[in-house]
């Protein structure tokens, strides 16, 4: 196996997974069109103490009679009880979830998937280029850096959306940026209100001084857009052991036993979500692989 | 009274062929549902085996790309015949499995799981290829990180009655891949057949306990040496071979090839292949729900990455083709399966060119690539 992999949480269950554990809807935030942040309670106690994720990580969500759907947790790593998942609105589960109202109960089974290296990054500048739906599974790091914000250098939020009403967490960008995280924003098209900057994240990369030897870069987004992170990254000298993507392939199982999400040797469920750049490198670039 | 001597493991016996009929009763009496090679509708099956005289003595199958028939050719061999599309993985990883029901109880769920496996299964006739083919299942779903408990308790009753192959068929090139004609270890017995006894060969404490009151003599080394002469001449009579010499790199070097867009133009992404093989591990869980919306089950059903849905999701299809599926089959089963556990995915049974209704030879797509490459 690839060193270049993230190291996995230990096991918890040496059996495979395959039954959820019920989770009552506590509460559901609408964020932008299409998407909406559904925060879980385990309803068993027990479990709701025993329950814990990394920033990175993903439960499969199971709505009975529609199936399972691999949602990233979205919330705060310190709170554990409160599990918040974005859902954007797009197949059979994610458009079941949307109908469902506070109190209604969920499966959940996880957490799946290797964690963004919030520890292996700790004294390095964090440049974090994300877009559109791929924020929210970078916000638990960006609450992981609040809770720590003394561990990292000079820290950047780059997020892009296609239009301003399509970013997300608006409301929380001046509470980041008061502790400390330089949010700079992008659209790919602006409106009459929008005074900020237009175009896609990549481009926005040569406005930033980036030292090569000490930033790790986070991305995270629509497939093409990392693609371009990726390479602006590279052409900026960053050596891509310090480049980390999250992946996202139709998941069944969350354990690398349905072979589903295979990318070349990796599972996406079980090797990843989160990679380093340089295990992926032989691969990334091949079309429709 | 004496207690029965029974061989030691690593030995071999020979008893006379209607012997058999005694260890598989010594088998049920055990418990053990006996399972083997059975001709039904003019091909060969896996099911019931109650006796020596209902195996497909006499018959041998034709096979080549996309061709198959079962021939009776009148010879006095019982296990001779190359298996048809049924594996033994029906068994082990059933196609169609519930994981469990859930029923609806006020707002929340109540999960029923399934009755545990009870059923002891003996396979008998199990071909080197397919042996292998179990171990190879045996890596996928047993995990030093998670092993699956429905295959677990599956695998963990079912005794095998190998077998060599000494007249190996038309597509078969276990040689290449190092899982045959002989059956590697792994059997609990291992039969060779000669003409006129089957040598036995133990593989394990359950195996040498079911000799027990099965009459046999120490294999004579005229009759050993006449085994290994077979095995011989069945190694030099492979129906293909691959050079797998270069694998897995071949593949993962070569992900833009030209040659994957020829095979693509030839392949139907009908999944043939991944359902005959006897190590495509691929599956989905499809939730049903009852009319009333409140019974509601959870389902495992085989998979294929030749399915366009296999890469569905958020919209988009990351495989939209057939010749992005075609490559990931094939870089799979011979290119990542090595990474990903420590061995080819492959057996060299030859199903997938047998059963292929396009005739796509994997043997003649490795060395097409081979060629392109080089050239």
């Amino acid at each position: 196996m690839s060193t270049a992999l993230i190291a996995r949480p230990a096991a918890v269950h040496a059996d495979v997974l395959l039954e959820p554990t019920w989770a009552e809807i506590i509460s559901i935030t609408p964020e932008v069109e299409g998407v909406s942040t559904f925060t879980f309670r385990f309803i068993d106690p027990l479990v709701r103490q025993a329950y814990s994720f990394r920033p990175g990580q993903f439960n499969m969500v199971s709505v009975p009679g529609a199936g399972e759907a691999a949602i990233s947790i979205s919330s705060d790593p310190a709170d554990c009880e409160n599990i918040g998942h974005s859902v954007r609105f797009v197949g059979n589960v994610t458009h079941s979830i949307g109908r469902l109202k506070v109190g209604d109960v969920v499966g959940l089974r996880g957490p799946f998937g290797s964690s963004w290296p919030v520890n292996e990054i700790e004294g390095k500048d964090v440049f974090i280029a994300t877009g559109g739906i791929g924020l929210p599974p970078l916000r638990p790091v960006v609450y992981h850096i609040l809770h720590n914000r003394e561990k990292y250098g000079k820290v950047t939020l780059l997020y892009g959306a296609r239009t301003p009403d399509q970013l997300m967490y608006t409301e929380e960008y001046e509470g980041w940026r008061q502790a400390g995280i330089d949010v700079q924003l992008s659209v790919d098209r602006g409106d009459q209100s929008w005074t900020g900057r237009v175009g896609v994240v990549p481009m926005w990369f040569y406005q930033f001084r980036i030292d090569p030897r000490k930033t790790a870069v986070l991305t995270c987004g629509p497939e093409i857009m990392i693609r371009f992170v990726i390479y602006e990254a590279l052409a900026r000298r960053i050596p891509n052991e310090n480049v980390y993507v999250s992946l996202e392939r139709n998941m069944k199982c969350g354990q690398g036993s349905c072979g589903h999400c295979q990318l070349g040797p990796y599972f996406i469920c079980k090797d990843g979500p989160v990679f380093r750049f340089d295990a992926l490198q032989p691969f990334f670039n091949v079309e429709e692989f | 009274m004496p207690e029965e001597r029974l061989p030691e493991i690593g030995s071999t016996v020979s008893i006379q062929k209607p012997v058999l009929n005694t260890l598989l009763a010594r088998l049920r009496d055990e418990g053990f549902e006996t399972i083997g090679p059975r001709v039904k509708n003019g091909t060969l099956v896996y099911g019931a085996l109650e006796s020596l005289e209902e195996l497909p003595r006499g018959y041998v199958t034709e096979q080549q790309a996309g061709h198959f028939r079962l021939v009776y050719a009148g010879h006095t061999r019982y296990f001779d015949a190359i298996p048809g599309q049924p594996s033994w993985k029906q068994f082990l990883f059933p196609a169609r499995l519930e994981l469990f029901s859930m029923h609806k109880n006020g707002k929340g769920w109540e999960v029923s799981k399934p009755q545990p496996e009870k059923r002891n299964l003996a396979f008998i006739g199990v071909r080197a290829c397919e042996l292998a083919a179990i171990q190879i299942q045996d890596r996928a779903f047993i995990r030093e990180d998670f092993s699956d408990p429905l295959y677990r308790s599956r695998r963990e009753r079912v005794f095998i009655l190998a077998v060599d192959c000494l007249h190996p068929g038309g597509t078969c090139f276990c040689a290449s891949l190092g899982t045959g004609p002989r059956a590697n270890d792994g059997f609990d017995l291992r039969l060779t057949e000669l003409d006129d006894v089957f040598l036995i060969k133990i593989g394990s404490e359950l195996g040498r306990a079911m000799m027990s009151g099965v009459p046999r003599e120490a294999a004579s080394a005229f009759l050993m040496s006449s085994a290994e002469r077979s095995i011989e001449r069945a190694n030099e009579n492979m129906g293909r071979v691959l050079d797998t010499s270069d694998l897995p790199d071949l593949l993962l070097n070569n992900l833009d090839s030209l040659e994957w867009d020829e095979v693509a133009r030839r392949c139907l992404s009908c999944g043939n292949c991944t359902q005959a093989c006897p190590t495509c591990f691929c599956w989905d869980a499809v939730d049903e729900l009852d009319l009333t919306g409140t019974q509601a089950s959870r389902v495992r059903v085989w998979d294929s990455c030749f399915n366009p849905d296999y890469s569905y999701q958020a919209g988009g299809n990351t495989r939209p083709n057939i010749r992005s599926r075609y490559r990931q089959w094939l870089s799979h089963k011979l290119g990542s399966w090595v990474q990903q556990y420590g061995t080819f995915g492959c057996v060299g049974c030859g199903r997938c060119i047998t059963w292929c209704p396009a005739g796509i030879d994997l043997t003649q797509e490795i060395a097409a690539l081979r060629k392109e490459t080089v050239a």
